[in-house]
């Protein structure tokens, strides 16, 4: 090539390269300044609500609000719903974050860490604050409250809801099978081999999901070693491959080797272990209050007359007790700093003051606030378990409470081969240790 | 033509957009995920310079050791299965079936035309297990066998997700080789007969000889769609069970999107395109060296 054309060539390169460099920039600056429906300077200028498409149940509620008892509010600033599926919440609330656009209110991630992050950002609205300011701090329940402080360090989310779990039980294949509900470990397995060899599978559970059976080894754990057995494990003075900690995933695992799960308990979905239950073709069905909706509903085809509560047993030796149920938030909603002016302190007013009420009156649901309406109608189930809340002394988290998104996935997505005999249950505790890596 | 492009001008005016929409959405991106391999954090908790630190990771995580095992297992087994498969198919196409093939070449194309989730979904419903039997498992409750967990266990996972994308990519591959077999000249062909080749001695000495370029290209097209599987594998199994059927695009995904750690699962990336990089030179290479014996 001569030097002329090299020349020639180089000018010729050089607006390319230009107009390629102010794509870029003008690409950048496009994601830089792109600002949130709900990041005017002043706060919002709509009550923007990110809701998880899983779970409408929140969305119903502010919805039925605002057209009901937060109607003023709702003419002031005007409630706007937007649905992101579970499975790419935190993603999108990483990407909104990014960008300083966060929604007014938005479903906490899948774990609880990513909200602690953007907490530690300062992107977060601190409500212990701002409820005292607002003067309705009071309309929230201490035991929600208690476990929003324990999971995220700080009072940073509404707990729209507020469930307790524990072993559901179909009264009438107890009482045909000469059963009493379980308090006890021995009890309960002692029970599952009684209907197992009756021909009644014992427990229904989601492998798929994972989270039911891990559920068991948290519980397991917090009934033999204590209510901190997990915390042990976040600050580093414990591992999961501690002896202690392995047997938890050995006594679930054993449940599985005896077959009292069911065929193909790894396909088995969310949907699927519920209708399990409520068709009468199992036993004992492990989950939270939400589930109570379902009981509730008329597609229970056992009834929900036909449903008892237990608290998951003691175990022998163990230096916790029944008396602490596990206890979670469901799916709690947080509220953008950024967002925040008197028109949103206006709403989340209205909200403390009617959600309680609109909750369980509409949807059957308990949530993380005080039912101020007397004439609200409340299910015989529903009802007997606000009963065993009131009578429980503490509460504890769940298993994956205080891992990160990692050790979640990796505890969950293998939970089904610790029932299936496919992993060991040393091998188990040694995958999410690995995670965790501390 | 050589005075267009002589015309420095008119080089850039033709140029010039496709390489700007180039460079906006291909080359700033992968140069930018490039930069993140040096860095440790997420958006929300802020990113910090780390050095090599996520090659050292790389190369002593199990996690990714087990992936790249399973994407090379998957891609290799794939790649032969489909190019097999699909030569097979192309070799009735134009031996058997000759003039009557474009029926069942439509109906075997027509898996590549579906949605891979509804593939999945498919598949899925046929091998289930529980809450019901699919028709998998009751065909081998008729023959007197017990049901089979699938998705339970890691080999036979794997050998649902195999069936499926041979099924699903096969016609794919059949047209593409049928298109190649169909330049075989006839003269030659007639010529072998004559000659007293006939079947297998034809298809061994003429016919794959002469349709080699385009089997070659059916493999770098093969090898480098499955080293990149991610879809089929998201739908059929989520990786699982556990992580037994999850390959370096998923762990990626999960590492950058689920873990919110870009740095590291920008590293993983850069492993997946060295590897892409490697696997097409090798057999661009190796054919380089054929084309000039034959």
């Amino acid at each position: 090539m001569t030097t002329a054309r090299t020349a020639r060539l180089r000018r010729s390169l050089v607006p390319m390269v230009a107009l390629a460099g102010a794509g870029a920039l003008v690409l950048t600056g496009c994601s830089a300044g792109g600002s949130g429906s709900g990041g005017s300077g002043d706060g919002a200028s709509e009550f923007t609500y990110l809701s998880l498409t899983e779970n409408t149940a929140v969305a119903d509620i502010l919805t039925g609000l605002s057209t009901g008892a937060c109607k003023a509010e709702n003419d002031a600033l005007p409630l706007k719903v937007t649905n992101q599926p579970q499975a790419s919440i935190d993603q999108q609330l990483q990407l909104l974050a990014g960008q300083d656009a966060l929604p007014t209110l938005f479903a906490a991630g899948n774990t609880p860490q990513l909200l602690k992050d953007l907490n530690d950002s300062g992107q977060v609205l601190d409500l212990k604050s701002t409820f005292d300011d607002l003067g309705v701090s009071d309309d929230l329940l201490p035991a929600a409250t208690s476990t929003i402080d324990s999971l995220y360090g700080a009072e940073i989310a509404l707990p729209t809801e507020f469930n307790v779990e524990g072993l559901w039980y179909n009264k009438q294949i107890l009482e045909q099978n000469g059963i009493t509900p379980p308090t006890t470990w021995d009890e309960l397995t002692d029970a599952a081999a009684k209907l197992k060899s009756a021909g009644v599978q014992p427990f229904s559970a989601s492998g798929e999901q994972g989270w039911p059976l891990t559920r068991l080894v948290g519980n397991y754990l917090f009934r033999t070693i204590g209510p901190d057995a997990l915390q042990k494990v976040a600050d580093g003075d414990a591992k999961l491959t501690d002896p202690e900690y392995v047997e938890a995933a050995a006594a679930v695992a054993q449940l599985g080797a005896d077959g009292y799960f069911g065929d193909g308990v790894g396909s088995i979905d969310y949907d699927t272990s519920l209708n399990t239950f409520t068709t009468g073709k199992a036993a004992f069905l492990y989950m939270g209050s939400w589930a109570l909706s379902a009981f509730n509903a008329d597609t229970n085809e056992i009834g929900a007359e036909n449903i008892g509560f237990v608290a998951f047993p003691d175990v022998a030796g163990g230096k916790g007790s029944n008396a602490q149920l596990a206890a979670n938030v469901g799916v709690p909603i947080a509220v953008s700093k950024k967002g925040y002016n008197d028109k949103v302190g206006a709403w989340l007013t209205c909200i403390a003051d009617n959600y309680g009420a609109a909750s369980l009156g509409d949807q059957g649901v308990l949530s993380g606030f005080a039912v101020k309406d007397d004439s609200v109608e409340v299910p015989p189930l529903t009802a007997e378990l606000q009963t065993t809340i009131d009578g429980s002394s503490d509460s504890v988290l769940w298993f994956e409470a205080l891992f990160d998104a990692q050790a979640t996935t990796t505890s969950q997505t293998n939970a089904a081969q610790l029932v299936t005999g496919a992993i060991t249950p040393e091998k188990f505790m040694e995958l999410v240790q690995a995670d965790l890596g501390n | 033509m050589n005075n267009v492009f002589g015309n420095k001008r008119a080089v850039l005016v033709f140029l010039g957009p496709a390489l700007l929409i180039y460079t906006v959405i291909m080359l700033v991106p992968v140069l930018w995920s490039l930069g993140y391999t040096l860095f440790t954090g997420s958006v929300i908790t802020g990113f910090e310079f780390s050095g090599f630190d996520n090659f050292a990771k790389l190369f002593s995580d199990p996690k990714v050791g087990e992936a790249l095992l399973f994407t090379l297992k998957y891609a290799v087994i794939l790649t032969v299965g489909q190019v097999l498969v699909g030569y097979a198919l192309s070799l009735l196409y134009v031996f058997w079936l000759r003039k009557a093939s474009s029926l069942v070449r439509t109906l075997v194309f027509f898996p590549i035309v579906l949605p891979t989730v509804a593939v999945s979904l498919l598949f899925q419903k046929m091998f289930e297990v529980a809450p019901q039997n699919g028709i998998v498992n009751e065909f081998i409750n008729l023959l007197g066998m017990p049901s089979v967990d699938w998705f339970g266990s890691a080999d036979t996972a794997f050998l649902v997700l195999v069936i499926m994308d041979i099924w699903r990519s096969m016609g794919f591959y059949a047209v593409l080789l049928y298109a190649g077999l169909l330049d075989i000249p006839e003269e030659v062909m007639e010529s072998a007969r004559l000659d007293g080749a006939g079947g297998w001695t034809l298809i061994r000495r003429i016919v794959i000889p002469m349709s080699l370029p385009v089997l070659l290209s059916s493999i770098i097209f093969s090898i480098n769609g499955t080293l990149k599987v991610f879809d089929s594998v998201l739908a059929l199994t989520n990786g699982g069970p556990g992580s037994s059927t999850t390959p370096l695009t998923l762990l990626m995904f999960r590492t950058a999107f689920s873990y919110g750690d870009y740095g590291y699962g920008s590293t993983i990336a850069l492993l997946l395109t060295v590897i892409c990089l490697l696997v097409t030179v090798f057999i661009f290479r190796s054919s380089r060296r054929d084309l000039t014996k034959g």
